[in-house]
């Protein structure tokens, strides 16, 4: 009995337990549900799991199915990032509990009984729980807003005065000693809530009659509904806040500080609230200059990620080479990439302008030059790639912290960080020229290069799952151990291992 | 071989991140490279086919009854009148005809690189994203694209010799809609088109509940006229999915319940709605292709393109 009650406790009381468990669904659902499309479904294994699992596929209900996956899956990256932040950053006991408590209720009743429905016959039950499940998550969400509050006098920062590098002073803060970081924080999930509900309304709108659709097959139609327009902006901005709370947090875990620091947190405040203002406008009269809402805010967003790569890597490259009087190039570059999981969660910040931010930047320009004069179908390709691509970015930074968390040293230390890059980056680097390759071939040519660009995605994404599954493994293993690394995970918390 | 693990363990050893990263950076170039060799095989954009005689005749055509059924996913009651539809796509063979003929009588001309010929043009709401198009001549086929199935020698339209009663592809919407009109007949609107398809019930394939691989050509569907491995998927002849076998591939009998052949799959086709939202320029398409997998051929499932666009997945069928 002790052996099970210590191991839950781990698992479902501890961050990085948390973290594991969430980690562990995700790999789960995205294993199992990944066989159903992609080249498994051409070679027969969809047909295969189907049967197997006694999945009932209604051919109508292609678009809801996804949707509670889509769902599923995110909500799980929620309660990831959330955990970080309850773990990186003081709060009030019962705060982090209750958000706790909520969030993983939340998520798993989301996952088992959002997915059970969507993929087992219609269990109206299942259904009912699938909705409490995202409602708990939002509370869990209203709640970690409250408890990152800036304004509480408990978690101003100090004046600046007496204090060396590293001290409190070198955050950004206002006159007042309002930590701008924890703002910051706050900000991204207070619009996150906000933003959730744009989801939320319509979801219960189309949901009551199951008239569901895929953003991506309206979005050349002139005219959409107020409910069609709010759930584009939703699924637009929930990624996208998702993507900023992962530069902060990556951002707190380095340690981030200094002028940078200063620059980066208003900046970061700022370009979320503006880029909120702008996707929450595509339901207002605003929609025609929302668009540009948007750009405006996106930039200060990005710049803040910018000059936290900048700081990363000075500092990467000031520590790696301390012991040298004066750095040769070469020497300053393997200061830089000595460490994979510290340099990679930036450098994923950079690739991602390749994938998503280069890509959505050239088809607003050219949209209507080159892209509508294509079909619809051809569109939807590359909105579809342009975001999975993001999400699976996000998916790499998560596993890049997660690496550090569980305290991978040495050789496994640099394979898996580098796999993870290696692997994503050719991944992703392929989806990217495969939503493009209309630009440089056309349909009836295109099948070698398709061909190729697959071998790159499947073998890329493939080989880091199967990394994944490994790491999995090696945790289940270690849960069995009486003193296992879990023993030692279970004592620390994340606040305790930020960079000094 | 003690020194040989000796040596890599003192390497091991030795190893910095640098060399880490260089082993890794090689892997992913070696892949890259391989991938990128792979990539670049040339493609024979007309390669020797089987040819089949289905039985199906593309001249016929079929009744329609006037009445309501179920339009689109979520199952909206419509109506339409009576009318009849094309058994199966044009054809390569039957459009061929029509150039020759609607050339000769000045319908079409040649304009640069395309067949071209007149179109009245779309009401202009000025909105975002709208396309302009104003009374004039717009381009039907192009007439030297290589993946084309007919030829051009620059008085004379012919079939290139085994596509015969393959679907007319690399048409226009304009090419489509000038072929209806000639013979009198129009291009089916997408309630018409939708409901020859799905009949009287909401069935998403024009067969029933289900789709396997011998029930239609969609993408991977492994049919005699599809290589993955260099020019991909091709067009199959119309009517192929028919109950018949061919060299041994068996192919199911696919007919919608008013009995039209190849309403899911094989080539995407325009319908004729012009407009059907203020602003909206593009034309629709309907039934998936060759090209694209098999969600895309469920019946409601809508694709679209701008009327001058043409592509090699691409074909129609006539209503009247």
């Amino acid at each position: 009995m002790q052996f099970l009650k210590s191991r839950f406790n781990y698992l479902f009381t501890t961050t990085k337990g948390l973290i594991l468990v969430a980690i562990a669904m995700i790999a789960l659902e995205t294993a199992i549900w990944g066989m159903l499309s992609g080249p498994m479904a051409e070679m027969g294994v969809r047909e295969i799991v189907i049967k197997a699992l006694g999945m009932k596929i209604v051919q109508a209900e292609r678009e809801g199915r996804i949707i509670i996956l889509y769902h599923s899956i995110a909500m799980a990256v929620v309660a990831i990032e959330t955990y970080m932040i309850t773990g990186l950053l003081t709060m009030r006991e019962f705060y982090k509990k209750a958000v706790r408590v909520l969030i993983t209720v939340g998520y798993l009743m989301a996952m088992i009984f959002g997915m059970g429905f969507a993929y087992f016959g219609h269990n109206w039950a299942f259904h009912g729980l699938y909705i409490t499940g995202l409602a708990l998550i939002f509370f869990a969400g209203v709640l970690l807003t409250i408890a990152l509050n800036p304004w509480d006098p408990a978690y101003r920062l100090p004046s600046p005065a007496g204090r060396g590098a590293g001290g409190e002073g070198d955050y950004a803060r206002t006159q007042s000693g309002i930590d701008l970081e924890r703002a910051a924080f706050f900000t991204t999930a207070l619009t996150t809530v906000i933003s959730a509900i744009f989801g939320a309304v319509p979801g219960s709108y189309f949901g009551n009659g199951f008239e569901v659709f895929l953003a991506e097959n309206i979005i050349r139609l002139p005219e959409k509904t107020t409910m069609e327009y709010s759930v584009i902006g939703h699924l637009h901005i929930m990624l996208a806040l998702i993507a900023i709370m992962i530069t902060l947090i990556i951002g707190r875990w380095l340690n981030f500080r200094g002028l940078l620091h200063k620059i980066a947190m208003p900046l970061m405040i700022l370009g979320c609230i503006v880029l909120n203002l702008g996707v929450w406008g595509v339901v207002t009269p605003l929609e025609p200059v929302a668009h540009m809402i948007i750009y405006v805010g996106a930039t200060p967003s990005m710049l803040a990620a910018l000059l936290l790569l900048i700081w990363s890597w000075s500092t990467l490259i000031k520590e790696g080479t301390a012991h040298l009087a004066r750095p040769t190039f070469l020497q300053k570059l393997g200061a830089l990439l000595r460490d994979p999981l510290k340099f990679g969660p930036t450098w994923q910040m950079l690739f991602m302008n390749f994938t998503t931010s280069g890509v959505g930047i050239f088809m607003a320009i050219k949209l209507d030059d080159i892209f509508r004069l294509w079909p619809a179908r051809e569109e939807r390709i590359e909105l579809t790639g342009h975001w999975h691509a993001l999400s699976a970015i996000i998916a790499t930074i998560i596993l890049m912290y997660y690496g550090d968390m569980i305290g991978l040293k040495g050789k496994i230390r640099q394979v898996y960080g580098w796999a993870i890059i290696f692997l994503s980056d050719i991944a992703l680097g392929a989806v990217t020229v495969f939503e493009m390759k209309r630009l440089f071939i056309s349909e009836a040519e295109q099948q070698p290069l398709v061909n190729g660009l697959m071998y790159a995605i499947d073998s890329g994404l493939g080989m880091l799952l199967l990394l994944l599954a490994i790491v999995m493994v090696w945790r289940l293993i270690d849960l069995f151990k009486p003193k296992g690394r879990w023993t030692e995970e279970a004592t620390h918390e994340l606040a305790e291992e930020v960079a000094k | 071989m003690k020194r040989i693990i000796s040596v890599l363990s003192l390497r091991a050893k030795r190893s910095n991140p640098l060399s880490h990263l260089k082993t890794s950076f090689l892997a992913a170039l070696i892949l890259l490279v391989t991938t990128l060799l792979a990539s670049c095989a040339p493609v024979d954009l007309n390669p020797p086919v089987p040819v089949y005689d289905t039985g199906v005749d593309p001249n016929a055509w079929v009744q329609i009854p006037a009445g309501e059924f179920y339009f689109g996913q979520h199952n909206e009651i419509e109506t339409t009148d009576a009318y009849e539809i094309m058994v199966t796509d044009v054809t390569v063979a039957q459009y061929v005809d029509f150039l020759n003929a609607a050339l000769a009588d000045g319908t079409v001309k040649i304009s640069g690189e395309y067949a071209v010929g007149f179109y009245p043009g779309d009401p202009f709401h000025g909105k975002k994203h709208e396309l302009r198009i104003d009374p004039g001549d717009y381009p039907f086929v192009p007439l030297n694209d290589p993946a084309s199935r007919f030829t051009f020698d620059g008085q004379h339209f012919a079939v290139r010799p085994g596509w015969e009663n393959h679907p007319m592809t690399n048409v226009s919407w304009f090419g489509a809609w000038a072929y209806c009109g000639y013979y009198g007949w129009r291009l089916p609107t997408e309630l018409e088109w939708e409901k020859a398809a799905r009949g009287k019930d909401t069935r998403p394939f024009p067969w029933g509940e289900e789709i396997t691989r011998q029930h239609a050509n969609f993408y991977a569907s492994r049919d005699p006229f599809e290589d993955m491995s260099s020019y991909g998927s091709l067009t199959t002849p119309v009517g192929f999915y028919n109950g018949k076998s061919y060299d041994g591939f068996q192919t199911v009998n696919a007919a919608s319940p008013y009995g039209l052949y190849d309403m899911a799959g094989n080539v995407w086709q325009w319908v004729g709605d012009v407009q059907p939202q203020e602003g909206f320029s593009d034309r629709l398409m309907h039934g998936g292709s060759r090209n694209t997998y098999d969600m895309d051929l469920r019946i409601w499932v809508r694709n679209s393109a701008p009327p001058m666009y043409y592509g090699p997945a691409v074909g129609f069928r006539c209503g009247r």
